[in-house]
Protein backbone atom coordinates (compact mmCIF):
# COMPACT_ATOMS: atom_id res chain seq x y z
CA UNK A 1 0.00 0.00 0.00
CA UNK A 2 2.94 2.22 0.64
CA UNK A 3 4.64 2.38 -2.32
CA UNK A 4 1.31 2.95 -4.40
CA UNK A 5 0.95 6.24 -1.70
CA UNK A 6 4.34 7.00 -2.89
CA UNK A 7 3.67 7.36 -6.16
CA UNK A 8 0.33 9.68 -5.29
CA UNK A 9 2.76 11.92 -3.12
CA UNK A 10 6.08 11.81 -5.78
CA UNK A 11 3.20 12.62 -8.62
CA UNK A 12 1.61 15.41 -6.89
CA UNK A 13 4.61 17.18 -5.09
CA UNK A 14 8.05 15.63 -4.86
CA UNK A 15 8.08 15.30 -9.15
CA UNK A 16 4.86 17.48 -9.79
CA UNK A 17 4.90 17.38 -13.42
CA UNK A 18 4.20 20.99 -13.91
CA UNK A 19 5.74 22.81 -11.19
CA UNK A 20 8.63 20.93 -10.18
CA UNK A 21 9.25 18.94 -14.12
CA UNK A 22 8.19 21.75 -16.15
CA UNK A 23 6.31 19.58 -18.79
CA UNK A 24 3.32 20.52 -20.50
CA UNK A 25 3.70 24.12 -20.91
CA UNK A 26 1.11 24.00 -23.90
CA UNK A 27 -1.61 23.49 -22.03
CA UNK A 28 -0.96 24.98 -18.94
CA UNK A 29 -0.36 27.69 -20.69
CA UNK A 30 -3.44 27.97 -23.01
CA UNK A 31 -6.11 26.78 -20.89
CA UNK A 32 -5.28 28.80 -17.89
CA UNK A 33 -7.71 31.24 -18.21
CA UNK A 34 -10.25 29.71 -15.62
CA UNK A 35 -9.69 27.36 -12.64
CA UNK A 36 -12.95 25.43 -13.85
CA UNK A 37 -11.25 24.93 -17.46
CA UNK A 38 -7.82 23.98 -15.56
CA UNK A 39 -9.97 21.38 -13.76
CA UNK A 40 -11.37 20.27 -16.60
CA UNK A 41 -8.51 20.20 -18.64
CA UNK A 42 -6.05 18.29 -15.71
CA UNK A 43 -8.54 15.66 -15.26
CA UNK A 44 -8.96 14.98 -19.12
CA UNK A 45 -4.96 14.31 -18.96
CA UNK A 46 -5.40 12.38 -16.20
CA UNK A 47 -7.92 10.08 -18.05
CA UNK A 48 -5.51 9.25 -20.27
CA UNK A 49 -2.84 9.40 -18.87
CA UNK A 50 -3.79 6.50 -16.71
CA UNK A 51 -5.17 4.40 -19.32
CA UNK A 52 -2.09 4.84 -21.14
CA UNK A 53 0.13 4.15 -18.55
CA UNK A 54 -2.10 0.94 -17.70
CA UNK A 55 -2.27 -0.29 -20.90
CA UNK A 56 1.23 0.56 -22.08
CA UNK A 57 2.78 -1.49 -18.57
CA UNK A 58 0.55 -4.47 -20.19
CA UNK A 59 2.17 -4.51 -23.62
CA UNK A 60 5.77 -3.97 -22.04
CA UNK A 61 6.94 -7.37 -22.65
CA UNK A 62 4.59 -7.59 -26.39
CA UNK A 63 6.11 -3.69 -27.91
CA UNK A 64 9.42 -4.61 -29.74
CA UNK A 65 11.72 -2.15 -28.23
CA UNK A 66 12.68 -0.29 -31.56
CA UNK A 67 8.73 0.66 -32.61
CA UNK A 68 8.13 1.35 -29.15
CA UNK A 69 7.76 4.97 -29.53
CA UNK A 70 5.14 4.85 -32.62
CA UNK A 71 3.58 2.37 -30.34
CA UNK A 72 2.86 4.82 -27.85
CA UNK A 73 1.94 7.25 -29.96
CA UNK A 74 -0.50 5.20 -31.81
CA UNK A 75 -1.97 4.51 -27.95
CA UNK A 76 -2.35 7.78 -26.62
CA UNK A 77 -3.70 8.93 -29.36
CA UNK A 78 -6.59 6.55 -29.79
CA UNK A 79 -7.31 7.01 -26.28
CA UNK A 80 -7.34 10.72 -26.50
CA UNK A 81 -10.05 10.11 -29.57
CA UNK A 82 -12.30 8.05 -27.38
CA UNK A 83 -11.55 11.09 -24.55
CA UNK A 84 -12.12 13.63 -27.09
CA UNK A 85 -15.81 11.72 -27.87
CA UNK A 86 -16.69 11.36 -24.94
CA UNK A 87 -16.01 14.73 -23.45
CA UNK A 88 -18.27 16.33 -26.72
CA UNK A 89 -20.84 13.75 -25.85
CA UNK A 90 -21.65 14.73 -22.26
CA UNK A 91 -19.72 17.63 -21.45
CA UNK A 92 -19.97 20.23 -24.48
CA UNK A 93 -19.30 23.68 -22.23
CA UNK A 94 -15.95 22.02 -21.52
CA UNK A 95 -15.41 20.57 -25.00
CA UNK A 96 -16.07 23.95 -26.68
CA UNK A 97 -13.42 25.82 -24.12
CA UNK A 98 -10.83 23.89 -24.53
CA UNK A 99 -11.52 23.07 -28.38
CA UNK A 100 -8.47 22.18 -30.16
CA UNK A 101 -6.53 21.17 -26.86
CA UNK A 102 -8.35 18.00 -26.23
CA UNK A 103 -6.67 16.44 -29.62
CA UNK A 104 -2.91 18.24 -28.63
CA UNK A 105 -3.00 15.88 -25.24
CA UNK A 106 -1.73 13.63 -27.76
CA UNK A 107 1.69 15.26 -27.86
CA UNK A 108 2.04 16.34 -24.25
CA UNK A 109 5.43 15.70 -23.23
CA UNK A 110 4.15 14.32 -19.78
CA UNK A 111 2.11 11.04 -21.15
CA UNK A 112 4.44 9.93 -23.50
CA UNK A 113 7.05 11.21 -21.08
CA UNK A 114 5.59 8.73 -18.02
CA UNK A 115 5.35 5.85 -20.78
CA UNK A 116 8.83 5.99 -21.35
CA UNK A 117 10.38 6.71 -18.18
CA UNK A 118 7.82 4.91 -15.99
CA UNK A 119 5.07 2.49 -17.59
CA UNK A 120 7.26 0.27 -19.55
CA UNK A 121 9.14 -1.01 -16.68
CA UNK A 122 6.88 -1.19 -13.79
CA UNK A 123 3.76 -3.62 -13.21
CA UNK A 124 -0.21 -2.15 -14.09
CA UNK A 125 -1.04 -1.29 -10.59
CA UNK A 126 2.26 0.77 -9.77
CA UNK A 127 2.00 2.44 -13.59
CA UNK A 128 -1.99 2.91 -13.10
CA UNK A 129 -1.05 5.07 -9.39
CA UNK A 130 1.85 6.90 -11.11
CA UNK A 131 -0.83 8.33 -13.73
CA UNK A 132 -2.93 8.99 -11.40
CA UNK A 133 -0.11 10.66 -9.46
CA UNK A 134 1.08 12.61 -12.35
CA UNK A 135 -2.52 13.24 -13.56
CA UNK A 136 -3.44 15.06 -10.47
CA UNK A 137 0.03 17.05 -9.80
CA UNK A 138 -0.83 18.72 -13.41
CA UNK A 139 -4.42 19.18 -12.56
CA UNK A 140 -3.54 20.88 -9.07
CA UNK A 141 -0.92 23.02 -10.99
CA UNK A 142 -3.90 23.84 -13.84
CA UNK A 143 -6.02 24.85 -10.86
CA UNK A 144 -3.78 26.98 -9.34
CA UNK A 145 -2.61 28.75 -12.34
CA UNK A 146 -6.39 29.18 -13.03
CA UNK A 147 -6.82 30.38 -9.88
CA UNK A 148 -4.56 32.95 -10.10
CA UNK A 149 -5.18 34.06 -13.61
CA UNK A 150 -9.48 34.11 -13.08
CA UNK A 151 -8.78 35.89 -9.64
CA UNK A 152 -6.97 38.67 -10.79
CA UNK A 153 -8.28 39.04 -14.71
CA UNK A 154 -11.85 38.28 -14.30
CA UNK A 155 -12.06 39.07 -10.34
CA UNK A 156 -14.08 35.63 -9.80
CA UNK A 157 -13.17 32.57 -7.59
CA UNK A 158 -15.07 29.27 -9.63
CA UNK A 159 -16.79 31.48 -11.73
CA UNK A 160 -18.72 33.32 -8.43
CA UNK A 161 -17.54 37.31 -7.54
CA UNK A 162 -15.02 37.39 -5.78
CA UNK A 163 -13.62 41.31 -6.00
CA UNK A 164 -16.21 43.66 -4.44
CA UNK A 165 -17.68 46.22 -7.14
CA UNK A 166 -16.09 48.96 -7.65
CA UNK A 167 -12.53 46.98 -8.18
CA UNK A 168 -11.69 46.78 -11.65
CA UNK A 169 -9.85 43.38 -12.35
CA UNK A 170 -6.63 43.43 -14.51
CA UNK A 171 -8.03 42.16 -17.21
CA UNK A 172 -4.70 41.27 -19.16
CA UNK A 173 -4.37 38.47 -16.64
CA UNK A 174 -7.14 36.39 -18.63
CA UNK A 175 -5.52 37.54 -22.19
CA UNK A 176 -2.29 35.48 -23.57
CA UNK A 177 0.43 37.96 -21.89
CA UNK A 178 -1.30 36.87 -18.21
CA UNK A 179 -0.45 33.14 -19.32
CA UNK A 180 3.29 34.13 -19.44
CA UNK A 181 2.94 36.49 -16.46
CA UNK A 182 1.92 34.10 -14.33
CA UNK A 183 3.86 31.12 -14.92
CA UNK A 184 7.10 33.48 -14.61
CA UNK A 185 5.62 34.21 -11.08
CA UNK A 186 4.80 31.33 -9.99
CA UNK A 187 8.67 29.62 -11.02
CA UNK A 188 9.67 33.09 -9.43
CA UNK A 189 7.88 32.41 -6.16
CA UNK A 190 9.54 28.24 -6.40
CA UNK A 191 12.95 30.37 -6.85
CA UNK A 192 12.46 32.82 -3.88
CA UNK A 193 11.49 30.57 -1.00
CA UNK A 194 14.24 27.44 -2.57
CA UNK A 195 12.06 24.98 -3.77
CA UNK A 196 14.39 23.45 -6.74
CA UNK A 197 12.69 23.06 -9.68
CA UNK A 198 14.00 22.07 -13.12
CA UNK A 199 13.36 25.66 -14.22
CA UNK A 200 16.34 26.15 -15.84
CA UNK A 201 16.14 22.88 -18.31
CA UNK A 202 12.62 24.74 -19.71
CA UNK A 203 14.54 27.77 -21.12
CA UNK A 204 18.34 25.75 -21.73
CA UNK A 205 17.08 22.64 -23.20
CA UNK A 206 13.26 23.11 -23.31
CA UNK A 207 12.72 19.56 -21.29
CA UNK A 208 13.37 17.95 -18.67
CA UNK A 209 15.60 14.72 -20.92
CA UNK A 210 12.75 12.13 -19.72
CA UNK A 211 10.52 12.19 -22.49
CA UNK A 212 12.03 10.61 -25.38
CA UNK A 213 11.30 13.19 -27.68
CA UNK A 214 12.04 15.86 -25.67
CA UNK A 215 15.02 14.06 -24.88
CA UNK A 216 15.50 14.20 -28.90
CA UNK A 217 15.14 17.95 -28.84
CA UNK A 218 17.36 18.23 -25.96
CA UNK A 219 20.18 16.29 -27.82
CA UNK A 220 19.79 18.65 -30.90
CA UNK A 221 19.75 21.43 -28.65
CA UNK A 222 23.13 20.90 -27.04
CA UNK A 223 24.48 19.93 -30.23
CA UNK A 224 23.82 23.46 -31.85
CA UNK A 225 25.14 25.24 -28.60
CA UNK A 226 28.01 23.00 -28.82
CA UNK A 227 29.24 24.08 -32.22
CA UNK B 1 -7.49 37.34 -52.96
CA UNK B 2 -7.57 39.81 -49.54
CA UNK B 3 -9.37 36.79 -48.04
CA UNK B 4 -6.14 34.19 -48.96
CA UNK B 5 -3.63 37.58 -47.47
CA UNK B 6 -5.77 37.94 -44.20
CA UNK B 7 -5.24 33.85 -43.83
CA UNK B 8 -1.54 34.79 -43.96
CA UNK B 9 -1.62 38.11 -41.82
CA UNK B 10 -3.68 36.58 -38.93
CA UNK B 11 -2.11 33.25 -39.07
CA UNK B 12 1.45 35.02 -38.49
CA UNK B 13 0.51 37.66 -36.49
CA UNK B 14 -3.07 38.31 -35.28
CA UNK B 15 -2.82 34.98 -33.93
CA UNK B 16 0.51 34.47 -33.67
CA UNK B 17 1.28 30.27 -32.51
CA UNK B 18 3.07 30.89 -29.65
CA UNK B 19 2.32 34.20 -28.30
CA UNK B 20 -1.38 33.88 -28.57
CA UNK B 21 -2.50 29.70 -29.57
CA UNK B 22 0.50 28.94 -26.70
CA UNK B 23 1.73 25.78 -29.48
CA UNK B 24 5.31 24.88 -29.68
CA UNK B 25 6.02 26.58 -26.29
CA UNK B 26 8.78 24.13 -25.39
CA UNK B 27 10.96 24.22 -28.38
CA UNK B 28 10.22 28.12 -28.49
CA UNK B 29 12.03 28.27 -24.88
CA UNK B 30 14.07 25.80 -25.30
CA UNK B 31 16.17 26.56 -28.33
CA UNK B 32 15.71 30.71 -28.48
CA UNK B 33 19.08 31.13 -26.60
CA UNK B 34 20.82 31.15 -29.60
CA UNK B 35 20.50 32.99 -32.75
CA UNK B 36 21.35 31.23 -35.03
CA UNK B 37 19.90 28.20 -33.90
CA UNK B 38 16.33 30.11 -33.97
CA UNK B 39 16.51 30.97 -37.21
CA UNK B 40 17.50 27.33 -38.64
CA UNK B 41 15.04 26.02 -36.48
CA UNK B 42 12.39 28.55 -37.41
CA UNK B 43 13.22 27.92 -41.49
CA UNK B 44 13.09 23.80 -40.57
CA UNK B 45 9.34 24.68 -38.89
CA UNK B 46 8.26 26.40 -41.95
CA UNK B 47 9.24 23.89 -44.33
CA UNK B 48 7.31 21.17 -42.01
CA UNK B 49 4.44 23.04 -41.27
CA UNK B 50 3.91 23.74 -44.85
CA UNK B 51 4.21 20.59 -46.35
CA UNK B 52 1.98 18.84 -43.44
CA UNK B 53 -0.73 21.42 -43.51
CA UNK B 54 -0.84 20.45 -47.73
CA UNK B 55 -0.62 16.52 -46.83
CA UNK B 56 -2.99 16.79 -43.68
CA UNK B 57 -5.64 19.04 -46.04
CA UNK B 58 -5.11 16.43 -48.53
CA UNK B 59 -5.99 13.65 -46.34
CA UNK B 60 -8.82 14.61 -44.86
CA UNK B 61 -10.77 15.50 -47.89
CA UNK B 62 -10.00 12.79 -50.59
CA UNK B 63 -9.81 9.84 -47.54
CA UNK B 64 -11.44 10.24 -44.03
CA UNK B 65 -14.28 12.81 -45.13
CA UNK B 66 -15.35 10.50 -47.65
CA UNK B 67 -15.04 7.20 -45.73
CA UNK B 68 -16.94 8.80 -42.90
CA UNK B 69 -13.52 8.39 -40.80
CA UNK B 70 -12.96 12.15 -40.10
CA UNK B 71 -12.95 11.25 -35.95
CA UNK B 72 -9.76 9.64 -36.76
CA UNK B 73 -8.01 13.01 -38.06
CA UNK B 74 -6.14 12.63 -34.47
CA UNK B 75 -4.35 9.53 -34.64
CA UNK B 76 -3.58 9.73 -38.43
CA UNK B 77 -2.52 13.55 -38.98
CA UNK B 78 -0.08 12.39 -35.90
CA UNK B 79 1.24 9.80 -37.61
CA UNK B 80 1.35 11.07 -41.29
CA UNK B 81 3.30 14.05 -39.41
CA UNK B 82 5.58 12.02 -38.08
CA UNK B 83 6.23 9.71 -41.68
CA UNK B 84 6.47 12.93 -43.74
CA UNK B 85 8.94 14.60 -41.96
CA UNK B 86 11.41 11.17 -41.90
CA UNK B 87 10.26 11.28 -45.73
CA UNK B 88 11.35 14.99 -46.23
CA UNK B 89 14.36 14.22 -44.13
CA UNK B 90 15.83 11.68 -46.71
CA UNK B 91 14.55 13.34 -49.43
CA UNK B 92 16.61 16.36 -48.48
CA UNK B 93 19.82 14.03 -47.58
CA UNK B 94 19.55 13.02 -51.17
CA UNK B 95 18.82 15.85 -53.22
CA UNK B 96 20.26 18.63 -51.41
CA UNK B 97 22.97 18.16 -48.89
CA UNK B 98 23.42 22.25 -48.35
CA UNK B 99 19.71 22.44 -47.21
CA UNK B 100 19.90 19.18 -45.27
CA UNK B 101 23.29 20.29 -43.60
CA UNK B 102 21.27 23.56 -42.11
CA UNK B 103 17.96 21.93 -41.26
CA UNK B 104 18.84 18.69 -40.79
CA UNK B 105 18.86 18.18 -37.23
CA UNK B 106 16.19 20.33 -36.40
CA UNK B 107 13.98 18.23 -38.67
CA UNK B 108 13.23 15.34 -36.25
CA UNK B 109 12.59 17.30 -33.58
CA UNK B 110 9.50 18.89 -35.34
CA UNK B 111 7.64 15.76 -35.48
CA UNK B 112 6.63 16.29 -31.83
CA UNK B 113 6.63 20.13 -32.04
CA UNK B 114 2.87 20.41 -30.90
CA UNK B 115 2.13 23.82 -33.22
CA UNK B 116 2.35 21.22 -36.38
CA UNK B 117 -0.59 18.77 -35.39
CA UNK B 118 -2.18 21.85 -34.01
CA UNK B 119 -1.87 23.90 -37.47
CA UNK B 120 -3.62 20.54 -38.72
CA UNK B 121 -6.67 19.95 -36.46
CA UNK B 122 -7.19 24.27 -37.09
CA UNK B 123 -7.48 24.24 -40.66
CA UNK B 124 -9.61 21.27 -40.47
CA UNK B 125 -11.93 22.92 -37.54
CA UNK B 126 -11.78 25.74 -39.49
CA UNK B 127 -13.38 23.77 -42.68
CA UNK B 128 -10.15 25.39 -44.70
CA UNK B 129 -10.00 24.17 -48.35
CA UNK B 130 -6.26 22.66 -49.52
CA UNK B 131 -5.00 26.66 -50.88
CA UNK B 132 -6.78 27.66 -47.49
CA UNK B 133 -5.25 25.39 -45.38
CA UNK B 134 -1.24 25.66 -47.05
CA UNK B 135 -1.57 29.49 -46.41
CA UNK B 136 -2.63 29.43 -42.89
CA UNK B 137 0.14 26.59 -42.30
CA UNK B 138 2.47 28.51 -44.02
CA UNK B 139 1.57 31.83 -42.03
CA UNK B 140 1.72 30.10 -38.82
CA UNK B 141 4.91 28.62 -39.40
CA UNK B 142 6.26 32.48 -40.07
CA UNK B 143 4.52 33.81 -37.04
CA UNK B 144 6.42 30.57 -34.99
CA UNK B 145 9.57 31.87 -37.02
CA UNK B 146 9.51 35.97 -36.38
CA UNK B 147 8.44 34.85 -32.47
CA UNK B 148 11.57 32.60 -31.67
CA UNK B 149 14.00 34.87 -33.73
CA UNK B 150 12.83 37.94 -31.46
CA UNK B 151 13.10 35.83 -28.21
CA UNK B 152 16.20 34.86 -29.32
CA UNK B 153 17.57 38.43 -29.78
CA UNK B 154 16.06 39.23 -26.54
CA UNK B 155 17.53 36.81 -24.83
CA UNK B 156 20.99 37.63 -26.09
CA UNK B 157 20.82 41.19 -24.64
CA UNK B 158 19.18 39.96 -21.42
CA UNK B 159 22.05 37.29 -20.87
CA UNK B 160 24.42 40.11 -19.42
CA UNK B 161 21.87 42.07 -17.47
CA UNK B 162 22.08 42.05 -13.49
CA UNK B 163 18.42 40.12 -13.07
CA UNK B 164 17.17 39.65 -9.39
CA UNK B 165 17.95 35.79 -8.26
CA UNK B 166 14.46 34.97 -8.19
CA UNK B 167 13.52 35.63 -11.42
CA UNK B 168 16.89 34.26 -13.10
CA UNK B 169 16.47 31.51 -15.33
CA UNK B 170 12.99 30.17 -16.93
CA UNK B 171 11.13 33.84 -15.48
CA UNK B 172 12.97 36.13 -16.97
CA UNK B 173 12.47 34.60 -20.31
CA UNK B 174 8.76 34.09 -19.50
CA UNK B 175 8.30 37.70 -18.76
CA UNK B 176 9.98 38.43 -21.95
CA UNK B 177 7.53 36.43 -24.11
CA UNK B 178 5.08 38.05 -22.11
CA UNK B 179 5.66 41.76 -22.91
CA UNK B 180 6.47 40.16 -26.72
CA UNK B 181 2.94 38.92 -26.44
CA UNK B 182 0.99 42.24 -24.66
CA UNK B 183 3.16 43.98 -28.48
CA UNK B 184 1.57 41.14 -30.28
CA UNK B 185 -1.70 41.86 -29.14
CA UNK B 186 -1.52 45.39 -31.29
CA UNK B 187 -1.67 43.76 -34.08
CA UNK B 188 -5.11 42.26 -33.51
CA UNK B 189 -6.29 46.02 -34.41
CA UNK B 190 -5.21 44.94 -37.89
CA UNK B 191 -8.28 44.38 -40.52
CA UNK B 192 -8.89 44.75 -44.43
Amino acid sequence: MKKYLERLYNGLVKENPTLILMLGMCPTLAVSTRAMNGIGMGLSTTAVLILSNVVISLLRKVIPDEVRLPAYIVIVASLVTVTELLIEAYLPSLYSALGIYIPLIVVNCIILGRAEAYANKHDPVLSLFDGLGMGLGFTVALTLAGMIREFLGNGTFFGMQALPAGIEPIGIFVQPPGAFLVIALIIAIQNAIGIRTRQRDLVEKGCDGVCANCAARCAAAEEVSGK
Amino acid sequence: MSNLILIIVTAALINNVVLSQFLGICSFLGVSKQMKASASLGLAVIFVITIASAVASLLYDFVLKPLGLDFMKTIVFILVIAALVQIVEMFLKKTSPAIYKALGIYLPLITTNCAVLGVALTNVQDGYNFIESVLSGFGTAVGYTVAIVLLASIRTRIREEDIPAPLRGAPIVLISAALMSIAFMGFSGLSF
